[in-house]
């Protein structure tokens, strides 16, 4: 799949932000995958195209940033905070109780392509820990119990 | 203890940070801005200033750096080249990425009172004759990204950023990045090159980020925080703004308390407060059932305070008086039924996946040391394993390491071998951990990408 209309579109408005076109190689990535989820190698190769570079030199950038997906990505993405604050306030109860609630693991995606399961470093939500977030929206601090409520919330 | 009074004992205009905040919890408008006297520093400023005197107002307050390194602000503007001579463009980024563990005011400060910080980028900007501003912002910080949009939107519409702002012939404009992730972005010379979309390696210095920096162009990188103290100081002066602290450091600081505490959050204090009053006072105390047992100051590269040392007051001086540093100023607090070795663990963990793998020491070191502490934290420690997490604390020093990722690592690990020495000698002698809350917990998800 080539960059459709809109996306080309889109990646031209933000070229005016950036001094050159490389520079513009990570929002261009952000934009692409915030349309599609995640980047195939396809759409890699289409953004190399459209930005003079090359698919090496954007994977040096891609697999380098912990956001980008490069493998399909279920229609949420649940992050749950492991930092040291988290950690002391219920993160192993807090992330068990996901697993369970989704019946997968870190790193997985549910056979129905709901939810992709991911750690993340400290939310800057101490103050609220233990803390998850589910797309964009942060949550905490999270019992167990409530596991359930908030990600029946995301179809 | 130091009596003080904090929030909301104290006048609001001595409330800097914030005092334009709305009681309701959302973004602070324009309007509640102005209200609070906001934009009036930068209008002082471009009416009546000139650049190198707005440099000299913040050197002379003494404001260091609010990010954790400490480094005078004022004096970091000041190294920029300024006048007819001087390359252009010249660039303003604010570090906004927050990833250290245990780090939580920049998301409150930017969610609740997003202007202060297009103001401080903008005298920042005005004070160093620079064409434009970037904030580096991090991917979860949603809330940040649309309160600074719609501020961003509110100023450019008002005349406060933009072509010739307030009709003073001083150009200025802030672009918001938000970054594709990773700890190291925060390390202020791998943001430059995450900005510019080069792989986020930190760089080699010199040269000076003041001589060249984003796209090799002269360029001031500060914190949110040191940012947003500025406004109040070119308003108010620096003898105002020095009158505020407990401590001769001067000011307020936005400090945090998280852990088994019954009020976790944010409050703006003078700098210098105890961290007893901010704990027991402001935080509410601990909860029923837990005791205190140490402090991480300000982030997980900060070191370990005993419980019977919080009566030290929070400052760049004193923080090292108790062999740690003020860091972020937000606290992270280890209870008694905590294992330490296991808070440690985590902390390894993180720096471990986060290590960029440019220089040996890091790449190499901090696995090593997160897989001991794993092995004495599981069981399986041996009595010489203290001796070589005490060699690592030596190997990655700063002498040693290409940055200051593994060095700030070594302070929460240098601290607990010197504080909880009983702790790791009981994990290795009954072979495993005693604690209610041990462990390590880590996702199984390093060395792979997604």
């Amino acid at each position: 799949m080539s960059l459709s209309d809109e996306e080309t579109r889109q990646l031209d408005a933000i070229l005016g932000h950036y001094p050159d076109k490389r520079a513009a190689a990570a929002t261009a990535m952000r934009l692409v995958q915030a349309r599609r989820r995640w980047l195939s190698d396809e759409a890699v190769a289409d953004l190399g195209e459209y930005l003079d570079m090359t698919v090496a030199e954007l994977d040096g950038i891609a697999t380098f940033g912990n956001m980008v997906f490069r493998k399909p990505v279920g229609r949420h993405v649940v992050l749950v905070c492991d930092s040291f604050a988290c950690w002391s306030l219920g993160y192993a109860e807090l992330r068990s109780a996901v697993e369970a609630e989704l019946g997968v693991g870190m790193g997985q995606t549910t056979a129905d392509g709901r939810f992709t399961l991911l750690p993340i470093v400290c939310l800057g939500a101490c103050d609220r820990g233990p803390a998850m977030m589910v797309d964009d929206e942060l949550h905490g601090p999270v019992a167990p119990d409530d596991v359930a409520g908030i990600l029946g919330g995301y179809a | 203890m130091t009596s003080r009074p904090g929030l909301p004992g104290y006048p609001a205009e001595d409330r800097p940070f914030t005092r334009a905040m709305r009681a309701d919890g959302r973004p602070a408008t324009i309007d509640d801005y102005l209200a609070t006297g906001g934009y009036d520093g930068l209008r002082r400023a471009v009416e009546s200033l000139q650049p190198k005197e707005v440099a000299a107002l913040v050197t002379e307050s003494g404001l260091r750096g609010r990010g954790g390194a400490g480094y005078s602000t004022g004096r970091k503007w000041s190294t920029m080249p300024l006048g007819p001579d001087a390359p252009h463009p010249k660039y303003i980024v604010c570090n906004a990425d927050e990833m250290e563990p245990g780090s939580f005011k920049d998301r409150f400060l930017m969610e609740r009172n997003p202007h202060l910080l297009l103001e401080g980028m903008l005298l920042a900007g005005f004070a160093t004759e620079s064409d434009e501003g970037y904030i580096f912002l991090r991917q979860q910080y949603d809330g940040s990204v649309a309160a600074l949009e719609q501020a961003i939107a509110e100023a450019r519409e008002r005349g406060y950023l933009g072509a010739s702002l307030l009709g003073s012939g001083f150009t200025f404009d802030i672009e918001l990045h938000v970054s594709l992730g990773r700890y190291i972005c925060g390390e202020a010379s791998a943001m430059l090159n995450a900005l510019e979309s080069q792989r986020p390696n930190p760089r080699a210095r010199p040269p000076h980020m003041t001589g060249a920096g984003l796209f090799s162009r002269p360029t001031v990188v500060n914190n949110v925080e040191s940012f947003m103290a500025v406004p109040a100081i070119v308003q108010h002066g620096p003898d105002w703004w020095k009158g505020l602290s407990v401590t001769d450091e001067g000011g307020t600081k936005v400090f945090g308390v998280a852990g088994r505490v019954a009020k976790p959050g944010c409050v703006e204090l003078p700098m210098g407060v105890p961290i007893r009053e901010l704990v027991e006072v402001h935080a509410g105390g601990m909860l029923p059932g837990y005791a205190l047992r140490a402090v991480s100051p300000g982030g997980a590269s900060t070191s370990f305070i005993p419980a019977d040392k919080i009566d030290v007051p929070l400052g760049f001086a004193t923080m090292s008086e108790v062999e740690s540093r003020l860091g972020t100023g937000t606290l992270v607090l280890l209870d008694d039924q905590t294992c330490p070795v296991g808070m440690l663990l985590n902390m390894m963990q993180f720096f471990a996946q986060e290590s960029c793998g440019w220089c040996t020491p890091c790449r190499e070191g901090l696995p090593w040391t997160a897989a001991l502490l794993e092995d004495i934290e599981e069981g399986r420690g041996e009595p010489g394993d203290l001796e070589v997490l005490a060699q690592g604390v030596w190997f990655m020093d700063s002498d040693k390491c290409f940055c200051d990722l593994a060095p700030g690592a070594m302070q929460p690990l240098e601290s607990a071998l010197r504080l909880f020495p009983d702790d790791f000698a009981r994990h290795i002698e009954e072979g495993g951990c005693h604690y209610r809350r041990r462990g390590s917990d880590a996702p199984a998800m390093r060395g792979t990408t997604w």
